[in-house]
């Protein structure tokens, strides 16, 4: 996607969250992380597990236990939602202007309810429909909207196959119209098949105008690990390790030529199986005793005294000697 | 050679899910088995590596018919088989550090005494370093607890390494890692390999041969010695 005339829907600067533990010393889970999310739009969070990608989610959405401290501004439709108040949070963001597609669906569904039950109580919860047959009516439409079949809609969530409970989670993600949709590891754990069903269907509702809006899309930040899901949907990828994003790119040149910039994205690719198939030597350090220069130097192989300090931020790269365009074609 | 033949399993009587499913493995070769979610394809691993009693069909484990399953099984024949799980929390007991998790297959046949040298010899080519071996479960990622749990696997030597998507969690520089270990100990010792999984590209990747699900409930004989298969897919040149 290129540049669009409006704001984005999401626009996150120098996001930082710290967890304070036992014995005075803390764990940096996401530090200075800088990016934007436009309607229409899709941005794939991508890294390894424990690299603080999921703590992120949990700060936009106010869901961060009682020892985290966080910094930085995460702009959402005029409010900053590392500022808001509980109270905000519950009654005008969660479900309303954020829709949250979860990790785990069957986890997310109340096991002993149906999935009408649960659709009528977001309905009636988060949209201004009134009266019995409405809400039954707002109910079915909004399972139609993310293609969850009525015939089921009286099933409990346990009688459900995987790829149904993703869309009965998907269905009461979109129910508020939020501009921006989280979704938190969607496809871990399905089949190949049912992952690209699942991100076809993310890929829809971000095409498709909200209701409230009028031709802009929704935005989706889509956290996940899973590299061919990220090529089929993304349309902006950023890359994180241990707990900095160290590059955020266009997709299309990411996955495509001329390719990552930065050494640690180029070997995740790298090692798809794919691809060449080959780990990146090493594991990352532990987010509670990170290195004062850059995380990745030690398992780097473009390594210089350089990366004894730590490379900026602020730019799309964070590496003192990123890949450069014409080398990569050379 | 570890061979499957005609088994039929599940957890009804009456609605196996695995039905009449033939499949032979010859010594050193690696076998990847694909098929969807809920195919019963975990339930015909579990078969193979002694953990789930089938309701008919026998498993020959080198030339061997096996008669009993679990604890009913022989140590010797328990011992030849090693089991990499999918979720490594759900596959490891929360209370032992990874060094402990690592020895405990050791400990329960005995060999006590080889833990210390035996877990350093495979610590270190999987990246567990000292300060790792001495953390519990909940103080290591995924990532790091599957790579314990491979050590596990391999502990006891065993000539046939059984794997249920084991890095289906996992992001893909942690899954090439992996691979690349089971492939090392498969170079060095000559184990034959059974692995079932879901992505087509891993699977054809890692191992000589890729049956389909399909193809094995289509036919009682194992697609892969039907010449001409197009699902006999042969592992690129050049591929580790």
């Amino acid at each position: 996607m290129t540049q669009r005339p409006e704001p984005p829907v999401l626009s996150v600067h120098g996001l930082s969250v710290r967890f304070l533990m036992p014995g005075g010393h803390h764990v940096a889970a996401v530090t200075d992380a800088h990016f934007d999310v436009a309607a229409g739009e899709c941005l794939a969070l991508i890294g390894e597990s424990g690299c603080g990608k999921s703590v992120l989610a949990s700060a936009l959405l106010g869901l961060l236990p009682a020892n985290a401290q966080t910094a930085g501004r995460a702009h959402l439709g005029g409010l900053d939602l590392l500022a808001a108040d509980e109270r905000t949070l519950a009654r005008q963001v969660r479900g309303r202007m954020i829709g949250l597609i979860p990790q785990s669906p069957a986890a997310h569904l109340t096991p002993v309810r149906t999935i009408r039950s649960q659709l009528e109580e977001t309905v009636g919860q988060l949209t201004g429909v009134w009266g019995r047959a409405s809400v039954r009516t707002a109910g079915e439409d909004a399972a139609a909207r993310a293609a969850f079949p009525a015939g089921h809609l009286d099933r409990y969530p346990h009688e459900l196959s995987g790829g149904l409970a993703q869309r009965a989670a998907t269905a009461l993600a979109l129910v508020g119209g939020a501009p921006l949709l989280l979704a938190d590891e969607p496809t871990s754990g399905l089949d190949r098949d049912l992952v690209e069903h699942t991100v076809d269907e993310l890929r829809r509702h971000v095409d498709t105008p909200t209701r409230t809006k009028g031709d802009t899309g929704r935005a989706l930040l889509m956290i996940t690990h899973d590299l061919t899901a990220a090529e089929r949907i993304a349309d902006k990828v950023a890359v994180m390790y241990a707990g900095r994003l160290v590059e955020v790119a266009e997709a299309d040149s990411f996955f495509g030529l001329p390719g990552p910039r930065h050494p640690y994205s180029r070997g995740l690719l790298g090692a798809l199986p794919e691809r060449d198939f080959t780990p990146i030597p090493g594991m990352p350090p532990e987010l509670g005793d990170l290195p004062a220069g850059c995380a990745f130097a030690t398992r780097c192989a473009r390594v210089t005294d350089a990366c004894a300090h730590r490379p900026p931020t602020t730019g799309s790269v964070a590496c003192h000697h990123p890949h450069r365009p014409e080398e990569i074609r050379a | 050679m570890l061979e499957l033949r005609s088994i039929t399993a599940g957890y009804d009587r009456r609605a196996p899910v695995v039905r009449g499913i033939s499949l032979t493995i010859e010594p050193g070769e690696a076998v990847g088995l694909l098929g969807p979610s809920g195919c019963g394809k975990s339930t015909l691993a579990r078969v193979a590596a002694l953990l789930h009693r089938p309701d008919s069909g026998t498993l020959v484990l080198d030339g061997e018919p096996v008669r009993g399953w679990r604890h009913h099984a022989p140590p010797a024949r328990r011992t030849a088989i090693g089991v990499v799980f999918q979720q490594p929390r759900l596959s490891s007991d929360p209370r032992l550090r990874l060094a402990d998790l690592i020895a405990e297959p050791l400990r329960a046949t005995g060999r006590r005494e080889e833990a210390a040298d035996r877990v350093a010899e495979l610590a270190e080519p999987l990246g567990l370093t000292p300060d790792l071996l001495r953390r519990r479960p909940h103080e290591v990622s995924d990532g790091q607890l599957q790579r314990a749990c491979l050590a596990r696997a391999l502990v006891l030597r065993p000539r046939w390494l059984i794997c249920d998507e084991p890095t289906a969690m996992l992001d893909a520089s942690t899954t090439a890692a992996l691979v690349e270990a089971i492939e090392d100990y498969r170079a060095a010792t000559g184990a034959g390999l059974f692995a079932v999984g879901h992505d087509r590209t891993l699977l054809r990747r890692w191992c000589d041969r890729t049956v389909h699900w399909d193809d094995l409930t289509a036919s009682s004989v194992p697609p892969g010695d039907r010449p001409g298969s197009p699902l006999a897919a042969r592992r690129p040149a050049g591929a580790p």
